[in-house]
């Protein structure tokens, strides 16, 4: 657990992406199997020990510490793991199990002998090594390491390419022994089953201004970008499996989607709900999202499809080397013989230029269904994560809205010594309501406008946030809103930023929350 | 008890304990701007105290001064007034008062730790203790502060291209880390930020070693490459440490044990060294006092006076306003 639990506390306390790869390689290099792959396993979220409910050791801290002053503790300090680490009274000599070894104990832990083994691991540990196993219990570490980060670690350490441990990453587990050994030159790469097994999807760029010049429109196709989930559905031996972009298996929450296929056949989509292929907005979605159970409600009321975009596999063939063209042909092919009113082709749209394909983007769009348009190249292969030059999305022109200046707090890495962080609000009433925050959109110039803003009127802290003089106009530009039960506003806006400081513009000419509502939701 | 009352105000001969506006007379604790103000008409403090406060507010920041030596008893009417070190900072004394027979001890801030650059604490019995709680929770309780050096140092080793800036407050955690620094055998230079000159300089005037040291003077960043340079928190959240070119910042307060507000603060390594009481201090000297009454004047107080009912002491929450917590960053 040592190594483990310093692992943890650094990567906790260290802000740049750089150093955190290095810490990770170092780790890596320098612990062995199994226990770096169970480490890797916990940084990755993929792993999680369900048998010991998180109420169980509060209650054996409850048991050993005064309850009130566990109270006012926790109350202060804010975090679970942290508390209980911190205020644990008892120290006793000894050295915890590595942590592969702490895993097989605790997964295995008989009910009546759960309090005693975990009062003594408590106390041999110190409070890193505690902190680290009640968060290891407790499942979410929340230290700032993606998996994406870890990921791009492994890549380092065994200097291979990330998209080929991102390939095989959903087909392996704990304690990866086979890809180390191949990271470490030991082995070959391991071998995954497809049939169960995501694959890592290919994302597309945001257009600039001068790619126009630069790519040759008779060289690109352009699709909508429907506004929904973006979904990776695998058929094999008449089973479904729908996954998220980012590999979360998502098939119980859509159990109306079927289609039956006796060899692998995987596609690629948009989930999203409506009748006749005609979805609805993107609110209206998300009222199937997240949710445990499926009511028969709420398949009848938004019954889910999928635009079908692309192909990866037919037939147990790998078609991700053959280009968009040939790829498209086959799609279409196998849609026509497999027609089921849970698939529908998203189609290609015509264009003869990038001129004129502006003016689709601009007459076209329909609000609540398009996120904007795809370009993608006629040669492209189908290459997992975001390669360059082959797709681009050009979304649809933001929305913006004036508000107000309320809270700022410091960014991270090369910003940490200026305030880049900022919540802003509109009017409800005479009372400024908080939207949304932002942290990005500005130019350096404009941040050391805004930076030096919020040092000189800066009203009140709590913590590392700062409350500011409710002076400052900035305009906002936001890709859309939804309707939010989470926040005070009842709003959430899609991808905020700032887009213009207006410091000319009076408070009073920024809109009320309800005139707010009325026009964007 | 009627000659004291939650003010600190000492009745039967009309002073106030750290007072927080300017009074007729002040008994002042320690030089910290939290407890010691500027305009007060007589000061009654250490010599130490009263040349903090002259340096920081200037010569006439009050009318009269009188120096009181540690362990000597000044009677003022019928109370009698006597200096105990506080172990806190430099000059830092707890007050005890007697009248009438009766002894209330004022502990001002205080740390029982040992600490090479101010006098050292001594226990005072008493019949009501009037103490801070700033750490006032079981979840702290300071580690050793020497090992805390050993990790910065230990960072430097690992990271020698790297200047290490560390969060310390002006007066007495930035002499207690170069202290503490110099007994670990660190014998380079120590740039200090120029807000903490001169009290570093007065340091060494009482006789209080803190080595070589010199202020920053930020005209080639590599110069400071895998040095140590000490500064407010204030000023590393301030531009003035864009001018080191991939800093570790460091922090050296009693807050730093708790990881997310470490990690809130931007702090990379986190020193767990305080010139404060922890849990087990201030728990441990109500014991050793013997006091009947615990009087909590500032920070966590809730939980010291719970520990007082389930110890059968009374204890009575202060919350006196304009105290501040610990640097915090």
């Amino acid at each position: 657990m040592k190594g483990f639990s310093e692992l943890i506390d650094k990567l906790l306390l260290t802000s740049s992406r750089n150093r955190k790869i290095d810490i990770l390689c170092d780790y890596f290099k320098n612990t062995q199997d199994p226990d770096r792959g169970f480490a890797l396993a916990i940084i990755t979220n993929s792993l999680e020990l369900k048998n010991i409910p998180i109420s169980k050791i509060k209650e054996i801290v409850r048991e050993n510490v005064d309850a009130e002053l566990f109270a006012l503790s926790y109350d202060y300090v804010g975090d679970l793991a942290e508390t209980i680490s911190l205020i644990w009274p008892y120290k006793e000599n000894g050295h915890l199990p590595q942590i592969s070894k702490m895993i097989s104990i605790l997964k295995n832990i008989k009910k009546d002998e759960l309090s005693k083994k975990i009062e003594t691991f408590l106390s041999i540990a110190n409070e890193t090594e505690r902190w680290a196993l009640i968060k290891l219990i407790s499942g979410g570490l929340r230290i700032g390491v993606s998996s994406r980060l870890a990921k791009t670690a492994l890549a380092k350490f065994g200097d291979k390419k990330l998209d080929d441990i991102e390939k095989i990453w959903h087909g392996i587990e704990a304690p990866y022994e086979t890809l180390f050994k191949w990271l470490s030159n030991l082995g070959p790469i391991p071998e995954i089953d497809l049939k169960k097994t995501f694959n890592p999807m290919m994302l597309a760029n945001p257009i600039e201004e001068n790619d126009f010049t630069n790519i040759n429109s008779k060289n690109f196709v352009a699709e909508w970008k429907w506004d929904g989930i973006r979904v990776q559905i695998i058929l094999d031996d008449f089973n479904i499996k729908i996954f998220s972009r980012t590999g979360d298996d998502i098939t119980q929450t859509f159990p109306e989607i079927k289609c039956l296929q006796k060899e692998l056949v995987i596609l690629d989509g948009e989930l999203l709900v409506g009748r006749d292929y005609i979805p609805m907005n993107f609110n209206t979605l998300q009222q199937r999202l997240n949710r445990k159970k499926v009511s028969l409600k709420h398949i009848y009321d938004f019954p889910a499809f999928v635009k079908l975009y692309d192909i990866l596999y037919l037939n147990n063939k790998d078609l991700r080397e053959k280009n968009w063209n040939e790829r498209r042909t086959i799609l279409e092919s196998w849609y026509c013989k497999n027609k089921n009113r849970f698939f529908d082709l998203s189609k290609i749209i015509n264009f003869n230029s990038w001129k004129n394909l502006a003016e689709i983007r601009k007459n076209e769009i329909i609000d609540d269904q398009h996120e904007g348009l795809m370009i993608k190249s006629k040669y492209s292969p189908y290459i997992p994560g975001r390669p360059k030059g082959y797709w681009y999305k050009w979304k649809k022109d933001p929305k913006t809205v004036d508000a107000i200046l309320m809270y700022a707090v410091r960014g991270h890495g090369k910003r940490s010594s200026y305030y880049s962080d900022f919540t802003f609000g509109l009017w409800d009433g005479n009372q400024l309501s908080p939207i949304g925050k932002a942290y990005f959109g500005f130019n350096d110039n404009e941040l050391k406008i805004l930076d030096k803003f919020v040092r000189n009127n800066t009203i009140k802290k709590f913590g590392p946030v700062r409350e500011v003089e409710k002076t400052f106009v900035i305009e906002v530009a936001f890709d859309s809103v939804n309707s939010s039960t989470r926040h005070k506003s009842g709003v959430a806006l899609r991808f905020p930023r700032i887009k213009r400081l207006r410091e000319d513009k009076p408070i009073s000419q920024v809109l009320q929350l309800s005139e707010f509502k009325l026009e964007f939701l | 008890m009627q000659w004291i009352n939650e003010n600190l105000y000492i009745s039967p001969i009309n002073t106030y304990i750290d007072p927080y506006k300017p009074v007729e007379n002040a008994i002042i604790t320690h030089g910290h701007a939290d407890h010691a103000k500027p305009g007060h008409k007589n000061v009654l403090a250490t010599k130490e105290t009263i040349n903090i406060m002259k340096i920081r507010y200037g010569e006439n920041c009050a009318e009269n001064f009188q120096e009181l030596p540690l362990n000597k008893t000044l009677k003022i009417d019928n109370v009698k007034i006597t200096f105990y070190p506080a172990g806190h900072i430099l000059g830092s004394v707890q007050v005890l008062a007697e009248y009438k027979g009766e002894k209330i001890n004022f502990t001002g801030d205080y740390k029982t730790k040992k600490d090479k650059t101010c006098e050292n604490f001594e226990p005072v019995r008493c019949h009501t203790l009037v103490t801070e709680a700033t750490f006032g929770l079981p979840v702290f309780q300071h580690p050793n502060e020497h090992n805390e050096i050993k990790k910065l140092l230990r960072s430097l080793q690992l990271f020698p291209e790297r200047p290490h800036v560390v969060g310390v407050y002006a007066l007495g955690k930035a002499q207690r880390i170069m202290g503490l620094l110099r007994q670990q055998r660190y014998d380079k230079e120590i740039f200090i930020h120029g807000a903490l000159e001169k009290l570093c300089n007065y340091y060494i005037k009482e006789n209080v070693f803190l080595g070589k040291f010199s202020k920053t003077n930020l005209k080639d960043k590599k110069e400071y490459q895998g040095e140590i340079i000490l500064a407010p928190p204030s000023a590393i959240k301030n531009v003035w440490s864009r001018k080191f070119e991939d800093p570790i910042i460091c922090q050296a307060s009693g807050w730093m044990s708790i990881k997310q507000r470490a990690k809130q603060s931007l702090v990379e390594l986190p020193l767990i060294i305080s010139d404060h009481a922890d849990w087990n201090e201030l728990t441990d000297y109500i014991k050793l006092t013997r006091a009947e009454n615990v009087y909590v004047t500032h920070g966590r107080d809730e939980a010291i006076v719970h520990w007082c009912k389930m110890n059968k002491i009374n204890g009575l929450a202060l919350s006196l306003s304009g105290r501040e917590d610990e640097e915090d960053l």
